[in-house]
């Protein structure tokens, strides 16, 4: 009887490593996952490695996982924290996150060590697509937004897409996944604030050569509002296509609360979406940024 | 094996635990089965299509959360054409929730829903940020009286109050819906509360209020759910802080008939089955042939009121 002691807080029946599936079938669900490691990757980002069971490896580009975060400081974390999904390694059963440690819920995330045991709801979401009229794409991030879109490129890599990848950040010891995108064969373009080659203007010049050589069939962007806007009216004068992953409060992260919205632009009327259900990507020219 | 079936009107449920309103959809069978829950609960529809609050929508307090949603929708139309067929496709009854600002719209929407798809109508006459008559109707009982007979006399379905921890008399409230013709009373819906940001001095939520969802709160909402069903001739669903079987069993000792969960299933998407598993284990493991024997089954009769007799006993 013990495990339903009186005084327990909460039940939980997630499915660990190499447990029994009671639905093979259903896209999404809890899983206890097993912390391999979760090491500094600078400054500000840690990236967490977890082994998990089978299903939860079925995670494509752009949609994320509801994290159920251990506590920083023994209070209680109440609400999960969402997640994109950075890479997943199907060979050796783990999935990884690249995470900026901020409030409670990502301390508490950094307070994990190879070993313990963490809880994660996914996949979920709709995220990224890849027209098969693309040849070559351009993607487009800062600051954490590069988590999210690094897998964009092994989605690329695997259908035979040109990547041309610009990474913004602070200061270049915070550009991140350059080794990543590298590594799937992107040509990587780094610009920061410390010397003045983020500023929008400069973006601007380079995305405009991009379009010119026949670089950029479609945009694909994450994290900076001011980005978004940019590639939004490129893609509008030179007709390019795009994708965004939004970010949102998050609550539930299946579609049943309302917690999530952002406002679209849908033929020229607004309206609120869900992030979680109806994204976190979606068209770029609908975005409203925030 | 115990027999997990409840019965509340003329209505069988397979077992007691039931999503709460707002924090559940048909969206939750990407995790779990449905078909397994004791009934399906769809989320407070009102006649217009309505945007919702400003975000932020949530926000985290010390000791739960705090969320004014502003029953976003679609519409009563759009419900019935798409929502209700997508509930249709599971086997459990389906409770569908209402709110309206006046009694007489109320009234009207409680007969447009009742179609054929639908066992029971949920009225969320308990919205906490709503005003108290036009659609908090549960903050009073002459409030409650007046808006509970219109929808009885406009449907011959089951009815249920969804009541208020708000008001200043609960068991007053709930004898009003009875009276009115109630077959079921919901308690409780969410705490009116309010969260400052320290940073920049604003309230944390677009809408300034919010309702406090917490296990914290069960506690005081058991303690309402026994109060009334001491009073009252028809079942009452516990609603707050469920997050564990011994929940539900403390819930039902307390009076109820059964439970909804909402936050539970936000921190634990599989939380609500594994909550009837655990239910079942529990009553096995006990001996008890039907949940039902629960209902009301507190001991408190014979409470030992002389302190110092009391102080002599163990713990
Ligand atoms: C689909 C999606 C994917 C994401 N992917 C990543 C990722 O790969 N790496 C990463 O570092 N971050 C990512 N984020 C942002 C991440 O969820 C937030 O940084 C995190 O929730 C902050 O939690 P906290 O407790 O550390 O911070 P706090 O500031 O203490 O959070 C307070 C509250 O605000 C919410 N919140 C704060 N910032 C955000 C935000 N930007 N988006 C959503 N909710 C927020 C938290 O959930 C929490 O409820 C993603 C967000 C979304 C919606
Ligand atoms: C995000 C959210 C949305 C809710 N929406 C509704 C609603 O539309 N109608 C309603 O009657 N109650 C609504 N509620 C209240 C719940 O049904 C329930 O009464 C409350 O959450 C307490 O139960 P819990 O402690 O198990 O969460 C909502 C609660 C939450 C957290
Ligand atoms: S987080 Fe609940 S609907 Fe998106």
């Amino acid at each position: 009887m013990n495990d339903l002691a009186p005084d327990r807080k909460y039940t939980n029946a997630a499915i660990p490593v190499g447990g029994v599936d009671p639905h093979p079938d259903k896209p999404s669900g809890e899983f206890i996952t097993d912390v391999v490691s979760n090491d500094w990757v600078n400054d500000e980002y840690k990236l967490l490695v977890v082994r998990a069971a089978e299903r939860a490896l079925t995670a494509y580009a752009g949609q994320f996982y509801h994290l159920l975060c251990p506590s920083p400081d023994g209070a209680e974390v109440w609400m999960r924290r969402p997640m994109s999904i950075y890479k997943v390694d199907k060979a050796a059963t783990c999935l990884e996150f690249l995470y900026k440690c901020e409030g409670r819920g990502t301390q508490g995330m950094a307070t994990l060590a190879a070993g313990d045991k963490f809880n994660v709801a996914g996949p979920l979401g709709v995220g990224f697509s890849l027209d098969p009229a693309w040849k070559n794409i351009v993607v487009l991030g800062r600051g954490v937004g590069l988590a999210t879109l690094a897998p964009l490129s092994q989605l690329a890599a695997e259908n035979g897409v040109g990547v041309t990848a610009i990474l913004s950040a602070r200061k270049s010891n915070l550009v991140m996944s350059e080794d990543l995108f590298d590594e799937l064969g992107a040509t990587s373009i780094t610009v920061v604030d410390e010397d003045g080659s983020s500023a929008v203007e400069n973006v601007e010049k380079i995305l405009e050569k991009l379009i010119a050589d026949g670089k950029a069939d479609a945009f694909f962007t994450c994290g900076s509002s001011r980005l978004l806007k940019l590639m939004q009216n490129l893609g509008k004068k030179y007709d390019v296509p795009g994708q965004v992953a939004m970010e949102q409060i998050m609550v539930c992260g299946i579609g049943a609360c309302y917690v999530c919205m952002r406002t679209f632009e849908v033929n020229g009327e607004k309206t609120l979406k869900r992030v979680c259900r109806e994204g976190p990507v979606f068209n770029m020219q609908e975005a409203v940024g925030w | 094996m115990v027999d997990l079936s409840v019965k509340i009107g003329d209505l069988t449920f397979q077992n007691p635990i039931q999503p709460a309103s707002g924090a559940f959809s048909w969206e939750y069978n990407d995790v779990i089965d449905l078909n397994r829950l004791g009934a399906l609960v769809a989320k407070t529809i009102c006649r217009e299509p309505r945007l919702g609050n400003p975000t932020p929508r949530m926000a985290e307090t010390e000791a739960g959360i705090i969320q004014s949603i502003g029953l976003p929708g679609k519409g009563i139309d759009y419900f019935l054409e798409n929502i209700v067929p997508e509930y249709a496709k599971f086997e459990p009854p389906l409770v569908v929730s209402v709110s309206s600002e006046s009694a007489e719209d109320f009234a009207e929407l409680a007969r447009e829903l009742s179609v054929p798809d639908v066992d029971v109508i949920e009225c969320n006459i308990s919205c906490p940020t709503r005003n108290t008559t036009g659609g908090n109707f549960a903050m009073q009982e002459d409030h409650t009286k007046m808006v509970m007979e219109g929808i009885r006399a406009a449907t011959d379905k089951p009815v249920w109050a969804k009541l208020s921890p708000n008001a200043g008399d609960l068991v007053a409230v709930a004898l009003a819906a009875e009276e009115a013709g109630a077959d079921a009373l919901v308690i409780a819906n969410t705490f009116l509360s309010l969260k400052i940001r320290t940073d920049n001095f604003r309230p944390a939520l677009g809408n300034k209020f919010g309702g406090m969802v917490s296990p914290a709160l069960k506690p005081i909402v058991l303690r309402m759910v026994y109060q009334v069903a001491k009073e009252v001739n028809i079942p009452v669903i516990g609603v707050g802080g469920v997050t564990k079987a011994e929940d539900v069993v403390e819930y039902m000792l307390a009076g109820a008939h059964a439970v909804g969960i909402g936050y539970a299933g936000f921190r634990n998407p599989s939380a609500l089955t594994t909550i009837i598993d655990d239910l079942e284990t529990w009553c096995d493991e006990r001996g008890i042939e039907k949940v039902t024997d629960l209902i009301g089954a507190v001991k408190d009769d014979d409470m030992e009121m002389d302190p110092l007799v009391a102080a002599s006993h163990g713990v």
